[in-house]
Order: C-alpha cells, then sequence, then structure tokens
C-alpha cells in the first residue's frame, strides 16, 4: 500500500510527533507514505468563499501531485484534510472554481478532482482494516480509559466529508479498541473547541474547552485523544479547571504497535 | 375520401392569450383532407358541442379534431359528442394546444405556430384512423384491501356494508395498525383503542369480510375489474382455527428476547406472542429468530402447554390465489428512524424517545403501564422537552429528512404535552417549534388550551444539541422571540419524528404499478378531482399511504375510496379500452419477446395455418387476448418482425404524426 | 457610493440562498459561538435577505465565529449561514486598511506551544 503523503506545516514545527508516530506506525502496518515534492501550506482554514480562488491553490497542487503519481492522498492533520478534501469537492463540482483555478496553475493536464483523499484514520479503517491492526499490537492498551475527541473538521459537513456520522461517530473509538483501550463515549466529542480563537481571544477558547474535558471526565475518560494539532494545543494550554492528558491518536496507535521512541 | 374537420378552442384566454386560434383555424385549411375549420370560446360547452354535431352532418365529416385542452379533460366529451352526430368515437383527435403549448409558450408568435404544427399531426393522424368497437369485459364483485389499519378497517367495512365482499390482508399477525397503538386521539382526548376495536370487532364479525392476518401480497395479474392475486400467508406455526387465544402459551415461553413490535421495542416479548390483548385475530405467533425450539431444536413448552393442540412447528407458508374486482391500498405509515438524526442524540440516552414511543410510555397497556417513568432508570422525570419538525420540512439538498410537512406532529404534540401536564402536574413541559400547524376542526383551539391552560411552555425556535450530561439531557436551542439561546437541562427529550410511508409501499406500487411520488407516497390520480384513485385503473387509495394524514381525515378518504370501489363493483361489464394490440399473423414469426415483456398476461400463441400471398404454412403466431390487452404498447415495440401494431396508436398513424412535425 | 456592499455581493461571493430559509432558528440553537455575538447566525440569514449589510459589516460576530460548521451540518434548509458570515467578513477585509489583524500583531498572542496552524488561519481570516 503506497500513497502520496501531506504531512501540512503544523506538522513540520510544532506536531512533529503526530507525523513521527504516524510513519512509524504506518511502517509497521505494511502501508508506505511518499511525501509529495515541494508541497505548500494549505492555508489551514478552507475558503468558503466562491470566489476565492488563489487560496485554493496549494491545495490543488498537492492533490495534483498525487494525481501524477496516480496514488491517493494520505493527510493526517484535521485541517489540512479538511482544506484539501473541500477543495477537491470543489474540483469535482463547481465549474467556475475548477477553470478558473486552472486557468491560474497552467498544469500539465487541467486537474478536476481526480485524486482520492484519505484520513489516516480512514487509511486504517478501509485500506488495513481494524482487525488487522488488532493482530499487529504488541503491547495493548488495556485499562486505559480513553475519550476521543473529533472536533469539528473531521466531520462536517458531512456531505462533502463523508468521514463518519458527523452527529454519532464511531472511527475513534473503533480505533482504540482495536489497540485494546477502553474508548469513553460524551456528547461534546463532535462540538468545536473553539481552536480558532486561541489566537485572539483565550477566554472563549477555555470556556469552550472546559465543557467538552469535564464532558469526558464525568463520563470517565483518563485521556483525550485527538488528530487535530490545533485541537492539542488547545486542550492542552487552555484547560482551566479540568486536566486530562491530551494525546494525539497516532501516540496511542504506535505504543500498542510497540514502535513509540 | 377523407373529410376532416378542425375544431379550435379559445379555453377563454387560456389558449388564445398566447395562440392566435384564428390563424390556426386558418392554416389547418389547406391540409389534406381537410374541408373545415373553425374556433370558438369553449368548445367543450353545449353550444360549443352543437358546432360540431352540426358540422358533421352539414359537411359529411368523418373524421374531427378538436383543438383544445389535454385529452384527459374532454377527449371522452367530445368522443360522445362525436357520436351523438352518428361519427365513430374513435374518428375524434385531440391537439393538446394547451397544456403543451399555450400554458408552456409566452411568445404570441411562438405558441401560434406549434399549435399549427400540433394541429396538423392530428390531423395527419385521424386521415390513418379507423372506426373501433369498445368491447366488454365482466367485473369480479370481490374486492382486496391491502394494510389492516384504520384505513383498510374503514374501506373494508363500507364497501362491505354495500353487500360485496372485501378480503383484508395485513402482514403483521393483527390488524389495527398505527392507530391501535396511540393511547389518546387529538383534539377530543378520546382513548384510541375505545374508538378502534370496536371497529376492528365489526371487521372480525362481518360475514363479508375476510382477515388474512400475518399475510403479504405475493404477485398481481390481471386489470380492472379482473385482478387475479396471489396472497403469502405466513407460517406462525399455530393453527388459527385451533388456538383460542388463551394466552397461557405466551406465559410459559422462556425466550425473553424478543423486541415487543407494538410496543416500539421499549420492552421484551416471548417467542410465542399475541401483539395485545385486543389483538385480531386473537391468535399467537411464534417469532421463528426467537424460540427455541427453531434454534436449538429443545424446548416445545408451549406445545406441551397449549389445550386445544395448536401449535404448529412443521406449519408452512401458504399461497392463496384470488380474485378481485378492485384493489385498494391503505398501507400507512412509519415513523422515520430518528438515528439520522443524532444532535437530538436519540441513539445516545434512552430517555431521548420518538412520539410513538412516547405514546406507548403513556399508554395503560403499554411497557409501563401508563405510568411516565424515564426509560433509562424507571425514574419520575420533572421536565420534559418536546422537539418538533425532526426530519420534516428540510430541504431537498439537505443531508437527510423528508421535504414535506408530517402534518399530525403538532397536533399529537400538544396533546402529549397536555396529557403530561393533566396527569403529572408537576412535570414541565417545554415545547420547541418552528410553527404550529393547526389548521383542523377544533384544532387551534386544542392547541392554544395546551397554552393557557395547561401552561405548556412553548418556545419558537429550533433544539441545536442535546447532550447527554450524567443522568440528564442538556437541550440547547433558539428562544427566537426572545432572542436568545436557552438551556434546558432535561429528564426526557421526546422527538416528533417526521412519518414516511410503510416500507412496503414501494414493492405494492411496482407489483400493481401504481404510480408514487419521490417520497413513496402513492400519487392519486389527480390532486383535486381524484384523490382516492390511482391513475392505474382499478387501484383505489386509502389513508396515510397517499400522504400523512390525521384519523379524521384517514377516516374521510377511506369511505371516500370505499364509494368508489362500490361504483365499480355494482358493474356487470366494464366497457373495455378498444385501442388493444393485435398481431399481423403474416409477419409475426413466434418468437415470444412480446409474451416475455407484456405485464397483463394478453398473449399466448397458437399454431395455425397462415396463408398469405407467398406464404402458406403453419406457425406458431402470437394471439392477444382483447378483453385483457389494456394498450399499454409495450409489445409493439419489442416485436423484433414489426407484426404487432396497437389500434388507434399503429406504428403508421404515429409515423405520420411525426413527418407532420417535421414538415 | 460606488464601493458600498450591497446584498448581492454577499449573495456572489457566499454561493448562499437566504430564501431557503425556514426561520427555525436552528443555526443560532446550535453555535457554539452564541453567547460572543451580537447578530447570531439566523439574523445574519434574514438581515442579508433584507439587505442589512452595513450593520453585519459592523458586527463583531464575524470575529467571533468558529467556523466549526456546527450550523450548516445541522441546517434543514442547507442554508449554509456560515458562510454568509464568511462573505460578509472578506466584504469588510478586502476593503483598503481594513484588516483585522496583521503580522505585527502576532508575536505579543504567541506562546511557545501556539501552533503555526492557528497562526496562519489567523492571517487567512483576518487580513487581506
Amino acid at each position: 500500500m503506497i500513497f502520496s503523503y501531506y504531512p501540512g506545516c503544523t506538522l513540520k514545527t510544532k506536531a512533529k510527533d503526530l507525523d513521527r508516530w504516524a510513519r512509524l506506525s504506518a511502517e509497521k502496518l505494511g502501508v508506505t507514505m511518499e511525501e509529495i515534492d515541494q508541497w505548500q501550506c494549505c492555508g489551514a482554514v478552507y475558503p468558503q468563499a466562491d470566489d476565492e480562488i488563489a487560496t485554493r491553490l496549494s491545495a490543488i497542487r498537492a492533490l495534483n501531485a498525487a494525481k501524477e503519481k496516480n496514488q491517493d492522498l494520505l493527510t493526517l492533520c484535521s485541517a489540512c484534510h479538511h482544506v484539501i478534501k473541500r477543495v477537491n469537492h470543489d474540483m469535482q463540482t463547481n465549474q467556475t472554481i475548477c477553470q478558473h483555478a486552472n486557468n491560474y496553475l497552467q498544469l500539465d493536464a487541467p486537474y478536476t478532482g481526480e485524486t482520492k483523499v484519505v484520513h489516516y484514520l480512514e487509511m486504517l479503517r478501509d485500506c488495513v482494516g481494524f482487525d488487522q491492526i488488532k493482530k499487529a499490537v504488541e503491547k495493548p492498551l488495556k485499562g486505559r480509559k480513553v475519550a476521543a475527541y473529533y472536533g469539528c473538521l473531521l466531520l462536517r459537513p458531512s456531505n462533502v466529508m463523508a468521514f463518519d456520522d458527523p452527529e454519532n461517530p464511531s472511527i475513534l473509538e473503533e480505533f482504540l479498541k482495536s489497540v485494546g483501550a477502553t474508548p469513553v463515549l460524551y456528547s461534546l466529542r463532535n462540538e468545536c473547541c473553539g481552536g480558532y480563537m486561541a489566537l485572539e481571544d483565550k477566554q472563549a477558547a477555555q470556556s469552550r474547552v472546559e465543557r467538552i474535558l469535564s464532558s469526558a471526565k464525568a463520563q470517565g475518560a483518563e485521556e483525550i485523544v485527538t488528530a487535530c494539532p490545533l485541537c492539542m494545543y488547545n486542550l492542552d494550554t487552555n484547560a482551566t479547571q479540568t486536566h486530562l492528558p491530551v494525546r494525539y491518536f497516532t501516540e496511542l496507535l504506535a505504543e500498542a504497535l510497540g514502535v513509540l521512541q | 375520401m377523407q373529410k376532416i374537420g378542425v375544431f379550435v378552442c379559445w379555453c377563454g384566454s387560456n389558449i388564445a392569450a398566447t395562440v392566435d386560434v384564428e390563424r390556426v383555424a386558418e392554416a389547418v385549411k389547406s391540409e389534406p383532407g381537410v374541408v373545415y375549420s373553425t374556433n370558438y370560446q369553449y368548445m367543450c360547452s353545449e353550444n360549443g358541442q352543437a358546432m360540431i354535431r352540426n358540422a358533421i352532418k352539414e359537411y359529411g365529416l368523418n373524421g374531427v379534431v378538436i383543438c383544445s385542452c389535454s385529452p384527459r379533460m374532454h377527449e371522452a366529451t367530445f368522443r360522445k359528442t362525436a357520436m351523438a352526430a352518428g361519427l365513430n368515437p374513435y374518428m375524434v383527435e385531440i391537439a393538446n394546444i394547451r397544456e403543451q403549448c399555450s400554458w408552456i409558450h409566452k411568445d404570441m408568435q411562438e405558441g401560434t405556430e406549434k399549435a399549427i404544427i400540433l394541429a396538423r399531426a392530428a390531423i395527419a393522424k385521424v386521415l390513418k384512423n379507423a372506426p373501433l368497437t369498445a368491447g366488454t369485459s365482466p367485473v369480479t364483485k370481490r374486492a382486496l384491501v391491502v394494510g389492516g389499519g384504520i384505513a383498510g378497517i374503514q374501506t373494508a367495512l363500507d364497501v362491505a356494508d354495500a353487500g360485496y365482499e372485501v378480503d383484508i390482508v395485513e402482514k403483521s399477525p393483527t390488524i389495527g395498525g398505527r392507530m391501535a397503538q396511540l393511547d389518546k386521539t387529538f383534539p377530543t382526548l378520546d382513548c384510541a383503542a375505545c374508538i378502534l376495536t370496536p371497529k376492528m370487532v365489526d371487521a372480525a364479525q362481518n360475514e363479508k369480510i375476510d382477515i388474512l392476518s400475518y399475510s403479504e401480497l405475493e404477485s398481481v395479474s390481471g386489470f380492472v375489474g379482473n385482478f387475479t392475486v396471489k396472497i403469502r400467508k405466513k407460517a406462525r406455526y399455530v393453527d388459527e382455527t385451533k388456538c383460542t387465544g388463551c394466552g397461557v402459551c405466551t406465559e410459559k415461553c422462556p425466550s425473553r428476547k424478543g423486541l415487543n413490535e407494538f410496543n416500539m421495542g421499549l420492552n421484551t416479548r416471548g417467542a410465542i406472542y399475541i401483539p395485545f390483548a385486543q389483538a385480531i385475530p386473537n391468535v399467537a405467533v411464534i417469532d421463528k429468530t426467537q424460540c427455541l425450539h427453531f434454534r436449538t431444536g429443545k424446548c416445545g413448552l408451549c406445545e406441551k402447554n397449549c389445550s386445544a393442540g395448536a401449535i404448529k412447528f412443521d406449519q408452512e407458508d401458504e399461497i392463496l390465489e384470488r380474485q378481485y374486482g378492485a384493489i385498494i391500498l391503505a398501507t400507512g405509515f412509519k415513523p422515520i428512524d430518528a438515528s439520522a438524526f443524532d444532535e437530538y442524540a436519540y441513539c445516545q440516552s434512552k430517555d431521548v424517545v420518538t412520539s410513538l414511543e412516547f405514546e406507548r410510555i403513556m399508554n395503560a397497556a403499554g411497557p409501563t403501564k401508563g405510568k411516565l417513568v424515564r426509560p433509562s432508570d424507571g425514574k419520575h422525570p420533572h421536565e420534559i422537552v418536546f422537539i418538533q419538525c425532526v426530519g420534516s420540512r428540510c430541504s431537498a439538498d439537505a443531508v437527510k429528512g423528508k421535504q414535506y410537512c408530517s402534518k399530525i406532529c403538532c397536533m399529537y404534540t400538544a396533546k402529549h404535552a397536555m396529557l403530561v401536564r393533566e396527569k403529572y402536574p408537576d412535570v414541565n413541559v417545554h415545547v420547541f417549534y418552528i410553527d404550529a400547524r393547526t389548521p383542523g376542526k377544533n384544532f387551534d383551539e386544542f392547541y392554544r388550551r395546551a397554552v393557557e391552560q395547561y401552561d405548556v411552555d412553548y418556545i419558537k425556535g429550533m433544539v441545536g444539541k442535546v447532550e447527554v450530561e450524567g443522568d440528564h439531557l442538556r437541550v440547547q436551542g433558539s428562544d427566537l422571540i426572545a432572542n436568545e439561546q436557552v438551556v434546558i437541562q432535561a429528564d426526557m427529550v421526546v422527538l416528533a419524528t417526521a412519518i414516511e410511508p410503510d416500507p412496503t409501499a414501494r414493492s405494492l406500487g411496482t407489483m400493481l404499478t401504481a404510480s408514487m411520488d419521490t417520497n413513496d407516497f402513492f400519487t392519486e390520480a389527480h390532486p383535486k378531482l381524484r384523490p382516492v384513485e390511482s391513475p392505474t385503473a382499478g387501484v383505489f387509495l386509502s389513508g396515510a399511504c397517499q400522504g400523512p394524514k390525521d384519523i379524521p381525515e384517514t377516516v374521510a378518504q377511506a369511505g371516500a375510496a370505499a364509494s368508489k370501489v362500490i361504483g365499480l363493483l355494482s358493474k356487470d361489464h366494464l366497457v373495455t379500452n378498444p385501442c388493444v394490440a393485435h398481431s399481423d399473423e403474416l409477419l409475426c414469426n413466434g418468437c415470444s419477446q412480446c409474451e416475455n415483456v407484456c405485464p397483463y398476461g394478453a398473449i399466448s400463441y397458437v399454431e395455425k395455418e397462415v396463408r398469405g400471398p407467398e406464404v402458406r404454412a403453419v406457425k406458431r403466431i402470437a394471439v392477444v387476448n382483447e378483453a385483457v390487452c389494456q394498450g399499454c404498447g409495450a409489445c409493439t415495440v419489442t416485436c423484433p418482425s414489426g407484426a404487432m401494431d396497437l389500434k388507434g396508436f399503429s406504428n403508421n398513424q404515429i409515423m405520420a404524426e411525426v413527418d407532420a412535425i417535421c414538415r | 457610493m460606488s464601493n458600498k456592499v450591497t446584498r448581492e455581493d454577499i449573495l456572489r461571493i457566499s454561493g448562499v440562498d437566504p430564501r431557503k430559509c425556514m426561520k427555525c432558528g436552528k443555526c443560532s440553537g446550535t453555535c457554539p459561538a452564541y453567547e460572543e455575538m451580537d447578530y447570531h447566525p439566523h439574523e445574519f440569514v434574514s438581515m442579508v435577505l433584507k439587505g442589512q449589510i452595513d450593520r453585519l459589516m459592523q458586527s463583531k460576530s464575524i470575529y467571533k465565529c468558529l467556523s466549526c460548521f456546527a450550523c450548516l451540518e445541522r441546517c434543514p434548509r442547507n442554508v449554509e449561514p456560515a458562510k454568509l458570515i464568511e462573505a460578509v467578513r472578506l466584504a469588510v477585509i478586502r476593503q483598503q486598511g481594513m484588516n483585522h489583524m496583521t503580522e505585527n500583531d502576532v508575536p505579543a498572542l504567541l506562546d511557545a506551544e501556539m501552533p503555526q496552524q492557528a497562526i496562519v488561519s489567523a492571517m487567512r481570516k483576518y487580513k487581506k
């Protein structure tokens, strides 16, 4: 299994571990992640306006790079996945955006949404299979009560992201089960942590984080996992009354597979 | 020699505002065969018809073209007019210059040109028309009702009351349907069972009515007046003729894991069970998936304890074949699956229930014996939130939900709110609503009573999210009037889920070629003028299978459907459509393709000596039973040798029309 | 006033048809930033429809929306209120000198753990 891989800017800086553990685990699971050449930052926010073309281009370049290698494009960071998947959907469904973007890019062949965008979790579920992961686990995380935090970007809008049931998702819980941990369900796992506010309005972010952490803790969670560097920062740094250890899901995967370094 | 008269109708301004009728009448004068043409304000009026009759006599017309509205409206009128003047009614052709022309064009020039072309096509066709004579077919004086809810029961009772035999085919083990599951009914708050069960008993005791419970339609063939239906009587593993309904078996059964369908799965039942106390027939049924005897070969406690010897583990499905003159669809509705709307936490908490589940909780025969308690812990709730429009009124491009208003939810929610406040004044009740829709006799008064007399807190706005927080539910929504986001700590949440047609409707629609809309509701023949008939002749619609309805409307429609059925069954013979298929025996090569596509089983084959200019041989040829053929034309397009043709719509005639249009 | 932002500008930028709204308020019922906003998601829909763009452009809500897409996901009419909020914000920051935040503001807001993603997204959302 070979994928084109788009790490994104944060995975090269503050979230190096998220990336490293993903790569080590993939290797163990027989998945090859080929980082695409000369990728650019995806912009971290999906441009919702129909007339924003330039802000979509870096995502399209990444998509096209995977297309040229005839590979699916693997993502890991929630924000990158969200931006790239939605821009890809625009290229498939919005003729105006598609045409304008191609006019800018002047690629060898126009890009019209051919690449399949796969999040690392989707890769685990659909390509490797949670059953296979279970077999590959060397140190099952027995007795660990873990709350899965989805946040908003992986799930919504569900008609484009097509990631999981947007209101009652299960992929992270299935993942947690596969590595031997006990998933803890709580209502706020798909509510926003206010990460985008973290820079400007700390208080706003803090009140959201408190609700999420207290909800998870009340259901018996002892730690919380995420796929998003911004959520990680926010849940960790902006926790006030309630505190839970926050981890990337790839850390738990690497730990269970015995490749954590 | 052909003498064609052309009559162009203005239809007031409906046609004349967009089509220059004078010019149309003038233009067709030069068409071959046309000896007379004129225009008039209302061709369908008595005066207009007189003009046609007079012209037929005066000019010796042997063909008539009326340029007017759709043939669905007045073809029958003009055929009768022609007949009155001594012309064969099938020598009349309609050019539809209203629905297919004036109503869809804005420009007079364009509209007029198209009207002329349509008139030309009809003239070209009528030149090749031949007089046709309608035959007759007998009517089987027995009706089939599919579905044993209040709609089906009412239709059956009314048809039986007129002296005709009726069979009710009900897929579940008892009749009664959704209404049997309801606690009280709006706006009178009378007990649903108290008004339904007498009707169920009436149906059971009526010697004209045969109730086939736990049965489903297997196949349907034939046509109006002459349907042949195969019915699968599913094995209930209990001899209906012997079972006394004593219920001993249901108590002895050790299997207790089957979800009780009647109680919406809120509690369990035995593998052998009687759905509810007033079930009709009052006969037990075995759920094979739960029964230990079927699963392990052991047990058999029910058999040992049945003093009537009614248990029949070796019973098999039975196929009955019966003849009917009319079929009434009364397949009803079900609530949509609320798990698609999990922002309301239906899958995450037992204390989030649908309205139908809430009916069962409030009902004395329900899982809690009518005591209002939380399904999760059996505790008495203090705050209940009702959420309306769950899955109704969604846009076509939304990811989930139905586009239509489910119609009954505003009223039953007001009922629930009122009943809770009446029985438990200590419980606070909040209703999130978008619009309170109460158009019905005494409906708005009922809703106002909930607000003004029972202090139900109606909040205009929708709930955004229900969160499970410990043992309560945090309901966050909009209060649009106060312009604030409100949070209610609730003990229970009740979802007024949209209703949708019962899933069995789709296969029945296919079986009967009864048309359905995009939501799988059966389509009526005309939304205003033929509301209880399917466009498929002999098929009638009763109740919520046609669209969301409350009980009064359902009963009214059920009666209306019955009166249409009685009208049909009172006839000894039906006039058949003479526009049927026939096979040219010289061209037919006996390949059987027409037989394979015929939906009515109207085609058979004979060995026959065929004589033609250069042929004389015994060969296998297709023969059409004209009484059975419905003139759909499937055979004519399938026939590889061009032997099959449709009277009144021959290939020759269609080609002449196309030529005239392309000229 | 030739450079006044009109209803049509907002509709074009957002691609939203606010007439689809049935005024149920579910967007505002679900919005996690409701308390911080002056005009709320449902008001953006009705005020854009009424052409009250100026008032929305002065609203602090355009910097409070978390772009979490809860309103967009849960709207029964697929109105996509988040796109209207974004369009109004863009209409503001696309004007000369109307950036909500610039690079110069960033260092003061940083801490050691702040991921790049947060800075990039702030620049994307608040500045042209």
